[in-house]
């Protein structure tokens, strides 16, 4: 995304992994270029990864996405050479991590990585502080200084309170909670996590992926992600890679991947994806066609409203803030009056809802019966950007390319 | 009837007896050294339980159960089977057999855990060492006896050699199964924040593993008891002597109280190492 710093942080080349006896042998026999099944019956090795590539960026929030054993997890898991890969390279922050021995390994690890498992990957027999704080430990913290951290962080994470139960004592959602504080606590510039939400209830996991999103809009780390889900895709990815057999198929923003599909394996995914669900505010508004200063008389104000043949004009004050809307009618009883005006009185302009740029149309489903108005666009300082019709909604929901200006 | 022929006869018999043979000789003073400290070890648990008055250990024994296995009346019930040994004359030789158990699981223990961490961590290791194990345990327990006279001579010595060598299995095999059976994202999640493969083990591994090693323990002192019985064959002094004794000279009723007697004490150890195994339940504030 725009706001995004540009520093690659890590980088995939031509990384393979082959599962089973002796897998350099693929090579060797050149079957390299064979399908996965052509390799697997002659070799007995199953194709985990096949020549993936792929850059990340610092910051950015990235998703794995494809079906069953299309090798999310063994991507992902190279990446901290759980696994390891059998041909390739990963550099990260510029370290081939493939090539470290084990002692350069731990100590990679240890400052560069948090991990958040699918089954949490609690130990039991520890207290949630405990747990929190296992990183620490690992890294030879005091006892003092990770307790601190860990209780810092499970604050964060909304177990404050909840330091000295046992992971059994907590639901599902709880104890991926502490997951997360736990690899939170080492403050990791990378944090790794494998299909964290999928063995939650489906409203949990709606609430925590909203948490995560809020504080990973605090932390600006850089997540890689996995999961067969769309929807979480879509909702918390700035880049999705979509896998199918080991392969990395496609690449993009969620709006790419949904708008062009780029196969049919792809376009099968996103079939039940709404545009609504990615397009944002920003990609569909339009220009303000009349822009009302405040400063400026009715008279004027009418004038520029009837060369336009608009009904109505959003006024700005001088530092381009939206305060609100004017209607061409209002400006006509101002000007029939006895009374005259230099400026536009405030009471003469309409409040009404504005919508910031990154907000999903989906969202503005529930607005735009309430405006009777095209809704106004502001960025974060309320400065006015533009303005989104109804007829903009429904074209870009109607159709796939949507979202150009109407 | 068909005769198996002679010829064709492999001698493994006397190649066995040829490394024992050999053993003897250039190992005498590594086994005079070994001796000397399993006789040491067993000398203390003996000299403590005779020292201590019958009434402190019968107390213990019912603290014992009382605590460990949370029930009061399984407390009053060992120092009544205690009460009963006592009853029989079998106090010296119950407290005797029962050093003999002790000091043998120590041994086994210090043995077995190692070696089963280690088939844990390689399957090499495992592929080599199941099949010994599965041959240790259904070998019979008297043929542990015979290399152990010829290391050691008759006594005590030589009885808890056979003893270690025959309680060891269930503890290496347990401690394995215990470790390989470890939930694989809790040790993922150690590795994954740079633990050393000693932080895997004593923070992950060993108190996951625990209940499995657990049992282990119980089983191999079990196998400890059984075996000590048998080892007052080669002259090891305890409840299994008197049972010998009143086979050879057919007095069932002496048979019976020592039986007897090594049941009750079989009866206190199992539920008291068992109960090292059901994981506590976690209280939470
Ligand atoms: N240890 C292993 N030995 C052999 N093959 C394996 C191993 N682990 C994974 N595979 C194979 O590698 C491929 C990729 O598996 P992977 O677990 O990475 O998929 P995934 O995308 O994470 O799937 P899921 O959504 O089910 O978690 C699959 O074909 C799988 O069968
Ligand atoms: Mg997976």
């Amino acid at each position: 995304m725009a706001d995004k710093p540009n520093d690659v942080q890590i980088i995939i080349k031509n990384l393979w992994k082959v599962y089973g006896k002796d897998p350099k042998r693929v090579f060797q026999k050149g079957l390299q270029d064979k399908t996965k099944e052509e390799i697997q019956n002659e070799t007995g090795c199953v194709v985990g990864m096949r020549d993936i590539n792929l850059e990340i960026r610092k910051g950015e929030f990235y998703i794995l996405m494809g079906l069953s054993g299309s090798g999310k997890s063994t991507l992902i898991r190279a990446l901290i050479r759980l696994i390891k890969s059998t041909k390739g390279s990963i550099t990260i922050n510029g370290d081939d991590i493939t090539r470290m021995n084990a002692d350069q390994l731990m100590k990679f690890r240890r400052k560069t990585f948090g991990m958040v498992f699918q089954h949490y990957g609690l130990l039991p027999h520890l207290t949630v502080l405990d747990n929190a704080a296992y990183g620490l430990k690992v890294r030879g913290v005091s006892k003092e200084v990770r307790y601190a951290k860990a209780r810092e962080v499970l604050e964060t994470v909304g177990l404050k309170g909840w330091e000295d139960y046992y992971p059994t004592n907590l639901s599902g959602g709880m104890q991926q909670r502490v997951g997360l504080a736990r690899a939170l606590a080492n403050d990791p510039e990378i944090l790794l996590m494998d299909e964290p939400f999928s063995g939650l209830d489906p409203l949990i996991r709606r609430q925590m992926q909203d948490e995560l999103v809020e504080l990973q809009s605090k932390l600006q780390k850089t997540i890689i992600f996995v999961t067969h889900d769309l929807h979480e895709a879509l909702k918390l990815g700035d880049q999705i890679a979509i896998m199918r057999n080991g392969e990395v198929v496609q690449v993009g923003t969620p709006e790419d991947i949904v708008t062009q599909p780029a196969d049919d394996y792809v376009q099968e995914f996103v079939q039940d994806a709404s545009p609504a669900k990615v397009l944002t505010a920003g990609s569909i508004m339009s220009e303000v066609p009349v822009i009302t200063y405040v400063w400026e008389g009715p008279k004027t104000a009418l004038t520029l409203m009837r060369r336009e043949k608009k009904k109505i004009g959003y006024v700005v004050d001088q530092k381009q803030r939206f305060l609100g809307v004017i209607t061409a009618k209002e400006l006509e009883r101002l000007l029939s009056g006895e009374e005259r005006f230099k400026t536009i009185p405030t009471s003469s302009i309409e409040v009404v809802d504005t919508v910031t740029e990154d907000v999903l149309i989906e969202d503005l489903f529930s607005i735009a019966p309430k405006n009777p108005y095209p809704i106004p666009v502001v960025d974060e300082k309320n400065k006015l950007l533009g303005r989104i019709t109804n007829d903009h909604i429904f074209e870009s929901i109607s159709n796939n390319e949507g979202g150009s200006d109407v | 009837m068909f005769k198996f022929p002679e010829i064709v006869e492999i001698p493994l018999a006397q190649g066995i007896d040829k490394i024992m043979d050999w053993l003897l000789v250039y190992l005498d003073g590594f086994f005079d050294f070994i001796g000397m400290i399993i006789l040491k070890v067993v000398m203390a648990f003996e000299n403590l339980f005779l020292f201590l008055p019958w009434f402190v250990i019968i107390l213990l024994v019912g603290l014992a159960g009382w605590k460990l296995i949370r029930s009061l009346k399984t407390g009053i019930l060992f120092m009544i089977l205690m009460l009963i040994i006592g009853t029989f004359g079998y106090w010296e030789l119950s407290m005797r057999t029962l050093a003999l158990v002790i000091s043998s699981v120590v041994f086994a223990l210090l043995i077995g855990l190692p070696m089963g961490i280690q088939m844990a961590r390689s399957d090499r290791t495992e592929r080599i060492l199941k099949p010994i194990l599965d041959g240790m345990q259904t070998m019979p327990s008297f043929v542990y006896l015979i290399p152990a006279l010829m290391f050691f001579g008759m006594g005590k010595v030589p009885a808890m050699f056979a003893t270690i060598i025959y309680a060891v299995p269930p503890v290496i095999r347990l401690t394995n199964v215990g470790i390989r059976t470890v939930d694989v994202e809790a040790v993922e999640a150690a590795k994954a924040f740079g633990a050393t493969p000693r932080q895997i083990l004593f923070d992950v591994q060993l108190p996951l593993a625990k209940p499995s090693i657990m049992v282990g323990i119980n089983q191999t002192t079990m196998m400890a008891l059984a075996m000590v019985v048998i080892g007052s064959m080669i002259g090891a002094k305890g409840l299994g002597m008197e049972v010998l004794l009143a086979i050879s000279r057919i007095e069932v009723g002496r048979g019976f109280e020592a039986g007897i007697s090594i049941v009750f004490l079989a009866i206190i150890i199992d539920r008291i190492t068992h109960s090292f195994s059901e994981s506590r339940e976690k209280d939470s504030k």
